[in-house]
């Protein structure tokens, strides 16, 4: 509240206006694209922007209620959680809960469903708009019975007193009794009485995505619907030359074939006979192309010779008296996100009024991008989130949207359904940034860290939907939205330097990040962003210099780590995993620990993994992985095991197989034989995932907690069994091959 | 026009016949649970069983389905009655976005029928032309274990497993 007052009598002062626009910027640069400025309320969780109960929380008068987030569901498995804790802060049943996920015409704007944030902010909002509306649903029932509310109690969606007097949720609701705001402080459920949060409650989207019931945005077919393609130009910035437009409207089943400038497009009644219209459209068309790539083979000199804005994000101490020193350049190229199903989208134009069903992570900014693209007013249209495939960050999603917005802005009445296909979802993916990471660093006589010098070159990633330059359909139409300006996000959460400063307590450390405001292939969000390069680097330099100095790996970790946090989950790892008693069963096997709190303010995780590396092949076979994570109060552990197991297993594929290729021209990874990710014979033989318990705590983010201490872990067991150390990634079987030098 | 017996059930379709098996089994039978993945047979999101096979559908032209047996996500059970497959996804809570998991259910329900007794290598095998993103690869191995599990008495008792 302090915070609250001393800001509005800030803009209450002459600078009013400058202060006002600097708060808001920094709003917009954060990865959620909300919060980052002071507390406007001091309200927890999203209440803070959304502060009235109902725009949470509906209850009918038959005593259900409706729930209603901005976050969307990407499979990470948040409606069950959300469900769990309204369930039991409301003391309903589940089965009277239904719930509304990200829909700019009826729920709070949230922002986008990144970061690890949707427990944070929308699950700390309802579970605090439901236990408020718990109390006044109590208060109510106190009046009526004429009792003090201290002797009644609500269960199973009723209120109830001494004398048995019962009312129902259903009974005590009336016009505007919870549209009250939301007060900074809730009656929460003490952790002992929790009878569904806690629990590994079965996900509520699974039955229907396991027997082929309507599930996703690609099942949707409504009445009318057409089938819309998309012609991608052949490469960034190609200008179409010459295209044959007559041919592929001859293409029977097509309706319409749609051009706006370097922008094509097909219509046709049916999804395959609109293929292969796509497909005689885009024979027909020449391009102009330009070599604008960078030489992939240096991709890592070429990051680091780019023009960069640098920023000393952490100096502490003066270069300390180091006796053995270890020093690296680590790389990692670009990543593709890689959704199993490539990127879809409805839209239908009608009445003036545009609505797209999209798995966008962000509604509310895909539709000012799509509004500003159109030149249509924002309450012209509406974004609904409807499931896809997973995304793992910013997709190919929202570019789907643009294009089915377009096609059906040409047919309006007609719902239309658009399907990017795989080499277009490869090829135009918003990339997880290629980046480099240098480190240097020293251990002293006395066996601890003396010296820590990282530095690391990274474009933004953060290039989403808001501005209309962000969707590549924007860009492509004759009248071309400028493009975004390159967003850097900004400490601690940080964007490429996420995680760059080590959480050991290193008394002489530097830290610089240099941002690189071009950008040499298309990149935004992907899991983790730059945290998994950051860790891999910290890790890998942590195991080095133990190893160096004659430390073992978790015990020298231990020993620059106070926080007892980040020491109970190394621990536990290192313990459940038997580190102390590990044992090379062969002379290929090799031991690897990795350890991060993600983004260094939420989750805490380690990972000790056990490996095989067959020498002649440099083909690693994993054998076995422990993972200890610490995620503050868990709503639902077999959800966090599932993310957690996925991280592991996602993080592996990343650092062992995957690279975006390209040539001066084009990307040519596109797709899953150019850019082979992790197939059942990769897969390791055992995972393990042990959950600290940490009742009454907040939510802090984990679905991108292990994939940072994944990756370092497999580096560093690769190290251990090979001999030699990695920096470039990925760590191929042919890369390791000719490391060892077999 | 092509007739070709899906879920049991005889039905003529009007596509053209080079079209893929995937658009008439979504577009025109109205069928969710077979994906588009990549269309060249390099994911597996699309796997249906053609007279007892794992197929890509998304590869196959119709016309090479008259009179066949085409058996989908949606012919092993629905949500109010699972078949076993389905329950010990369920069971497992083998999905994170689901998006894959029909295909690899279909290649595994035609393992499991072939051989009831398949090893756990020769599951992971028999996976290997399927790819999942979420990293949900564990829990969709002990799903098929659950399954065969779960088919190998009834198939015993009935001699007929769904």
């Amino acid at each position: 509240m302090t915070q609250a007052f001393s800001r509005r009598s800030v803009l209450a002062g002459a600078g009013a206006l400058i202060v006002a626009f600097q708060l808001s910027r920094s709003c917009a640069q954060t990865e959620t694209g909300t919060g980052g400025g002071s507390p406007k309320l001091g309200l927890p969780g999203s209440l803070d922007d959304t502060p009235s109960i109902d725009a949470w929380i509906r209850v009918d008068s038959s005593g259900a209620a409706t729930i209603l987030t901005g976050k969307a569901e990407l499979g990470q498995g948040l409606k069950t959680a959300l469900l769990q804790v309204a369930a039991e802060e409301l003391k309903l049943p589940a089965n009277r809960l239904s719930l509304v996920t990200a829909d700019t015409a009826r729920t709070p704007n949230e922002g986008y469903t990144a970061a690890s944030h949707s427990m944070q902010d929308s699950g700390t909002a309802i579970r605090h708009a439901a236990a408020q509306a718990r109390e006044i649903l109590i208060g109510e029932a106190a009046r009526r019975l004429g009792v003090p509310a201290t002797s009644l109690q609500a269960r199973n969606g009723e209120v109830s007193g001494p004398s048995g007097a019962r009312v129902s949720y259903g009974e005590l609701v009336r016009d505007q009794l919870l549209s009250g705001q939301a007060k900074p402080a809730s009656r929460l459920t003490p952790p002992a009485e929790f009878t569904v949060m806690g629990l590994p409650v079965p996900r509520i989207d699974i039955p229907a995505k396991v027997t082929g019931e309507a599930a996703y945005v690609q099942d949707l077919r409504p009445e009318g619907m057409l089938h819309g393609r998309v012609v991608r130009p052949p490469s960034y910035g190609a200008t179409l030359r010459d295209v044959d437009v007559a041919q592929a409207q001859r293409v029977n089943g097509v309706m319409k074939v749609v051009r706006d400038g370097n922008f094509l497009g097909v219509l046709a009644d049916q999804e395959w006979p609109a293929i292969q219209a796509m497909r005689t459209l885009a024979a027909s068309t020449t391009w102009i192309e330009q070599q604008a790539l960078p030489e992939s083979t240096k991709l890592p000199a070429v990051l680091m010779n780019l023009p960069s804005r640098d920023t000393t994000i952490h100096d502490a101490g003066s270069p300390g008296k180091a006796a053995i020193f270890v020093e690296g350049t680590f790389s990692r190229p670009y990543l593709t996100h890689g959704s199993i199903g490539p990127s879809c989208a409805l839209a239908l134009f009608r009445d003036g009024e545009l609505t797209v069903w999209t798995h966008t992570q962000g509604v509310f900014f895909l539709r000012d991008a799509i509004a500003g693209m159109l030149r249509l007013p924002v309450e012209k249209v509406r974004c609904i989130h409807a499931e896809g495939a997973g995304c793992y960050g910013h997709n190919g999603a929202d570019d789907a949207a643009a294009d089915a917005a377009i096609l059906a802005m040409a047919v309006p009445g007609r719902p239309v359904r658009l399907q990017l296909m795989r080499e277009q979802e490869h090829a135009w993916d918003p990339f997880g940034p290629g980046m480099v990471v240098k480190l240097r660093a020293g251990v002293g006589a006395d066996g601890a860290i003396a010296d820590w010098h990282h530095e690391v070159w990274s474009q933004s990633h953060m290039m989403r939907p808001g501005p209309p330059g962000t969707l590549t359909a924007a860009r492509l139409k004759s009248d071309p939205s400028p493009p975004a300006p390159p967003i850097a996000l900004a400490q601690p959460e940080g964007g490429g330097d996420r995680n760059a400063v080590p959480l050991y307590a290193l008394p002489n450390a530097r830290v610089i990040s240099h941002f690189l405001p071009d950008m040499p292939l298309r990149g935004s969000s992907m899991r983790s962003l730059g945290g998994y390069l950051n860790v891999l680097s910290i890790e890998s330099t942590m195991e080095d210099l133990a190893v160096r100095s004659k430390q073992d790996p978790v015990e020298f970790r231990l020993r620059h780590i106070s926080d007892p946090r980040a020491r109970e989950v190394i621990e536990t790892a290192a313990s459940r995993f038997g580190w102390a008693m590990r044992v090379k069963s062969s002379g290929g096997t090799g031991f690897g620990f990795g350890f991060a709190r993600y983004k260094n303010l939420e989750a805490w995780c380690a990972v000790a993994m056990e490996i095989e590396v067959q020498r002649q092949t440099g083909a690693v076979r994993v054998r076995r992985v422990v993972a200890a994570v610490d995620t503050g109060q868990v709503v639902n552990p077999d959800g966090v095991r599932n993310q957690i197991e996925g991280g592991i297993l996602q993080s592996l594929s990343w650092t062992l197989f995957e690279q975006v290729t390209f040539d001066r021209t084009r990307v040519t990874s596109v797709d899953w034989s150019s850019y082979p990710i992790m197939r059942f014979d990769s897969v390791p033989e055992k995972v393990e995932v042990h959950l600290v318990d940490r009742p009454g705590d907040a939510f802090y983010g984990v679905a991108e907690a292990a994939q940072a201490p994944a990756g370092a872990a497999i580096a560093n067991a690769i190290k251990d069994a090979a001999g030699v150390r990695l920096h470039d990634l990925p760590f191929t079987s042919v890369r390791i091959r000719k490391a060892i030098g077999a | 026009m092509t007739t070709l017996i899906v879920n049991g059930e005889s039905r003529s379709v009007t596509a053209s016949p080079d079209t893929p098996l995937l658009y008439v089994l979504r577009d025109e039978l109205g069928l969710n649970a077979a994906k588009y993945g990549c269309g060249l047979g390099q994911c597996g999101a699309c796997t249906v069983i053609v007279d007892g096979k794992a197929v890509f559908s998304c590869v196959t032209p119709v016309m090479m389905l008259e009179g066949r047996s085409v058996v989908t996500v949606e012919g092993i059970g629905s949500s109010d009655d699972p078949g076993p497959m389905q329950r010990a996804f369920i069971a497992e809570q083998a999905a994170q976005c689901g998006y894959c998991i029909p295909g690899m259910m279909m290649r595994a329900q035609a393992l499991l029928k072939r051989d009831p007794h398949a090893s756990d290598e020769a599951i992971r095998a028999e996976l290997q032309p399927h790819l999942c993103r979420c990293g949900t690869h564990m829990r969709i191995l002990r799903a098929i274990r659950r399954a065969a599990e779960d088919m190998r008495p009834k198939a015993a008792e009935a001699g007929t497993g769904r």
